[in-house]
């Protein structure tokens, strides 16, 4: 039951991924990346990581894919903007490349030269306590820190943000 | 059964989709939106470690990527208009005053 | 006391430190009686060092302090050290000594001038060097303070350099000099490849020691060249011709660098290393030999020159010519003897010069001098006796080196060295009177400008006249033939060769106990001849001198312009110089070779950039590419690097 709802949902990620290489209109483009982003949420309760799905879709796929759109329509972008095309001769090369970094990721992964340490952090115990209630204890403890720096980033951030908009730089 | 292998396959693809994205498209946005691909590929291999090795380090940087993904996808719009304000336009074969 | 040497370096070295930085800022009488005061104090030193010096027996009189190591590279070794002996006190206290009078004399000569300050700096750190050349204890220091006494002496020589004349003389002093250094610079090197060391001690016991036998080919290129950076700096033949243009410096600089001191560095020098010097004959030979021209011929131009400091300034080439004879002779105490003598009489002559200079608003020409004694009465008479000194009169100063010289030139040197020599004290006498009566005697030939500023200088000018001509009257008792003090000073340093104890009445007894006598009879009379002959041409028949230069027409103008060495000098050098630069070094070399080799690799790098730039579209996408592209080659280079 479970390979199955892998498999179908990679498939559904991947389409819409492909989609939104190869879709013309922004618009479109945003939204296969939305459903790109539901269904790699979709994987995240799979792996059981339930906190983790809920901010993808309420930070991703709600906040800053909506900026996005927002931002396409503010401009009103439309087909006709890929117009020009300086380097129409990169685009063989281009996707002949992705492959062969497919193919580098993938014998990457085989060599297993990847290996990880376990932890204590089994299904069991994560049921017991609750996934959320897990990940807020380690925020304010283990990762304090860092989540006090993503603070200043969010804020420096911000002024960026206000700073470029203005009509006057 | 489904393994580690699998998502980490998964997110290769993802990943490679986005760099073909980067490297073929000219808007401006649809690149940035080909970063944000990339970013969520990276994310699922996080997730995916942490839950095959039963750790909570995947997760917890997921949660740091996601805020700082936030920041430059402000940002980063927030440039793209100011971009097209002067420009009218974001195509960035347009905006090719790296080399003067 | 010995342990206070190093303050004679620091006292000058401070006032040209604290006179050259802000100088600008001091009231004009300070930085007078500072630069005066440093001196002063120096001198005060020297005198303690040298009564400590006096204390100790005389075998021992030697001190060497080490004040720190400068370079040690492998085997080479300098160190910045002093020495103390009877030679470089001797020196210290002449320089230091005339040094100061000319100092107080200079507040009055040039409290006129725009560069006040600037020029007692100079004159400061002249002095500074100069003592540092004297008292260092080694090859290297030496050749430090002798570069930079031909620093400032270019700077002083220079001193007016709004003149164009001056500047050129300047930079004419500064090439010559350059070519006599470089011979003592490669003379230091082969020095150190012969002996692997650079230390005076050293280097001259290994040479006394017998380690090389007299004659040694090696030795005798070291000689060589260090002579030649005497003649360079002494200003001898065939490097002289800078120090007759030198005296379009300020007239007190003329006396110190150019008379008293500077130039007799050459001399010091090759005292200092007569060890090595004894071992060379043929050395010893072309110095004597090139001191006895040089001193005959700088006397012959002498005779017919018309400015007052150009005549001196032969006469300072001609007597140094002298010096350089005794030592060629092996008679270095007599060198050094001479040479303190003339430090005293040819300061009091160019002081005094410069008082008639200063007197005449700038006159130099004698030929539109003439009658000042009644005008300048202190000047005349510190005046006359500096030239009777010069003569070679008994009892002034001159006479007993002049004559040790001569006597010294015969009993160990030849017949032609004592002739040539006799010839040129003649001359002396002549050109000297000469130049007495045709601005002191006679009739009055000034304009009449000149003659409504006439006025004696004022008191701080006379003193130091008055002490050197004091100097000039007694200062010969110091080597009073038989019972001679200087030479029983000097001993320790030159007496270890058997050779300078047979001086004066001893080496008489070789030839007959007269000849010494005979000999003080006949430089007097030569002497006095000369003297004879200019009061016979210039005071009793004034117009004969005009005709005998028409008679001897040819003669008189090859004196008149100092045989054309200069001109000489100019084709052959000076011009075929200026032509190899234009035409090779110039326009082929530096055109061609250098810049052609400098453009040729900016070219290069162009076309790099030309080929290299194509990757660079702008476009960031391209740029992307090849970031990707990278990434795979590293991760690639990770995986099946191992």
């Amino acid at each position: 039951m479970e390979a199955y709802l892998f498999y179908i949902v990679a498939a559904i990620t991947v389409l819409s991924g492909v989609y939104l290489v190869f879709e013309k209109n922004p618009v479109f483009g945003a939204l296969y990346l939305i459903q790109t982003m539901l269904s790699i949420a979709v994987l995240y309760i799979l792996l059981e990581a339930q906190f983790v799905a809920a901010v993808q879709i309420i930070v991703y796929a709600g906040a800053i894919m909506v900026l996005f759109l927002f931002v396409i329509m503010l401009l009103n972008l439309n087909i006709k903007e890929e117009k020009k095309n300086a380097l129409p001769f990169q685009r063989i090369p281009a996707i002949l490349m992705g492959i062969a970094l497919f193919t580098v990721i993938c014998i990457v992964i085989k060599s297993k030269l990847l290996q990880g340490k376990g932890d204590h952090y089994t299904t069991a115990y994560m049921n017991s306590m609750g996934n959320t209630k897990i990940i807020g204890t380690l925020l304010f403890t283990e990762y304090l820190l860092p989540f006090e720096i993503t603070s200043i980033l969010l804020f420096a951030a911000a002024i960026g943000a206000i700073m470029l908009a203005k009509r006057k730089l | 059964m489904i393994t580690l292998t699998h998502y980490l396959v998964l997110s290769a693809i993802l990943f490679t989709l986005g760099v073909v994205g980067v490297l073929i498209r000219r808007n401006a946005i649809i690149i940035f939106m080909c970063i944000e691909l990339m970013l969520n590929a990276v994310n699922l291999s996080f997730v995916a470690f942490a839950h095959y090795l039963n750790s909570m380090q995947g997760q917890m940087f997921v949660i740091f990527v996601m805020t700082v993904a936030a920041a430059e996808a402000a940002v980063g719009l927030a440039i793209i208009v100011a971009v097209f304000r002067n420009k009218e336009t974001v195509n960035i074969d347009d905006i090719n005053i790296m080399k003067w | 006391m010995l342990n206070l040497v190093a303050l004679i370096l620091l006292f000058p070295l401070l006032g040209a430190a604290v006179n050259g930085l802000i100088g600008k800022r001091l009231q004009k009488e300070h930085v007078g009686y500072l630069a005066c005061g440093v001196i002063g104090l120096s001198f005060l030193v020297s005198l303690l060092v040298f009564c400590g010096l006096l204390l100790l027996p005389p075998a021992e009189r030697l001190f060497e302090k080490e004040v720190f190591c400068w370079i040690e590279s492998g085997s080479f070794k300098s160190v910045v050290g002093l020495q103390v002996d009877p030679l470089s006190t001797l020196m210290i206290l002449v320089v230091t000594g005339v040094g100061f009078l000319i100092h107080i004399y200079s507040i009055g000569y040039m409290h006129q001038d725009k560069g006040y300050h600037r020029y007692f700096s100079y004159l400061n750190l002249f002095t500074f060097s100069m003592l540092l050349l004297v008292l260092s204890n080694n090859f290297l220091l030496m050749f430090i303070g002798w570069e930079a006494v031909g620093l400032c002496s270019y700077l002083l020589i220079g001193f007016w350099f709004e003149k164009k004349s001056a500047s050129n003389a300047a930079k004419k002093a500064f090439v010559v000099n350059r070519v006599g250094d470089f011979g003592f610079a490669l003379g230091i090197m082969l020095i150190f490849l012969t002996f692997h060391s650079i230390d005076f001690t050293e280097v001259l016991s290994a040479a006394s020691h017998g380690h090389f036998e007299a004659g040694s080919f090696t030795i005798t290129i070291i000689t060589l060249l260090l002579f030649m950076g005497a003649t360079g700096k002494s200003a001898q033949i065939p490097l002289y011709t800078w120090l007759p243009d030198a005296m379009e410096g300020p007239t007190p600089v003329s006396a110190l660098i150019h008379a008293a001191t500077m130039v007799t560095a050459g001399v010091y020098m090759i005292v200092r290393c007569n060890a090595l010097y004894m071992l060379s004959p043929f050395t010893m030979t072309v110095v004597a030999s090139i001191g006895a021209v040089t001193a005959l011929f700088a006397a012959s131009v002498g005779l017919v020159q018309n400015d007052i400091k150009r005549v001196l300034a032969y006469s300072t080439i001609s007597q140094l010519g002298y010096m350089f004879l005794a030592c060629g002779v092996g008679a270095f105490t007599a060198g050094v003897f001479h040479l303190m003598t003339h430090a005293f009489f040819k300061a009091l002559l160019f002081l005094g010069s410069g008082s008639v200079i200063h007197a005449l608003s700038g006159e130099q020409d004698m030929r539109k001098m003439g009658g000042l004694r009644h005008h300048i009465p202190t000047t005349y008479k510190t005046f006359l006796i500096g030239t009777v000194a010069i003569a070679g009169i008994p009892p002034f100063a001159g006479f007993f080196s002049k004559d040790e010289i001569l006597l010294e030139s015969l009993t160990r040197g030849n017949f032609i060295y004592w002739s040539m020599g006799a010839l040129a004290a003649f001359f002396t006498a002549f050109y000297m009177f000469r130049l007495l009566f045709m601005t002191f005697h006679g009739k009055s030939r000034l304009d009449h400008h000149a003659a409504e500023h006439l006025h004696e200088s004022p008191r701080n000018m006379t003193l130091p006249l008055t002490v050197l001509a004091g100097l000039s009257l007694f200062g010969g008792f110091l080597g009073i033939p038989g019972a001679s003090a200087i030479q029983h000073f000097l001993s320790p340093v030159l007496g270890g060769h058997g050779h300078t104890e047979i001086s004066g009445a001893a080496s008489g007894g070789h030839h007959g106990a007269g000849l010494p006598y005979l000999m003080m009879v006949v430089s007097t009379a030569i002497a006095l001849g000369g003297i004879f002959l200019a009061y016979y041409l210039y005071i009793k028949k004034p117009e004969l001198p005009k005709k005998l230069a028409e008679r001897f027409r040819l003669i008189y103008k090859l004196l008149l312009n100092k045989y054309y060495v200069d001109e000489i000098y100019d084709v052959l050098f000076v011009n075929t110089t200026k032509k190899i630069s234009a035409q090779i070094l110039w326009k082929f070399v530096d055109v061609k070779m250098i810049d052609g080799s400098v453009n040729g690799i900016a070219r290069l790098v162009r076309g790099f950039g030309n080929v290299l730039r194509l990757l660079q579209t702008g476009y960031i996408r391209n740029y992307a590419f090849y970031i990707v592209l990278g990434c795979i080659f590293v991760v690639v280079l990770a995986v099946f690097g191992k």
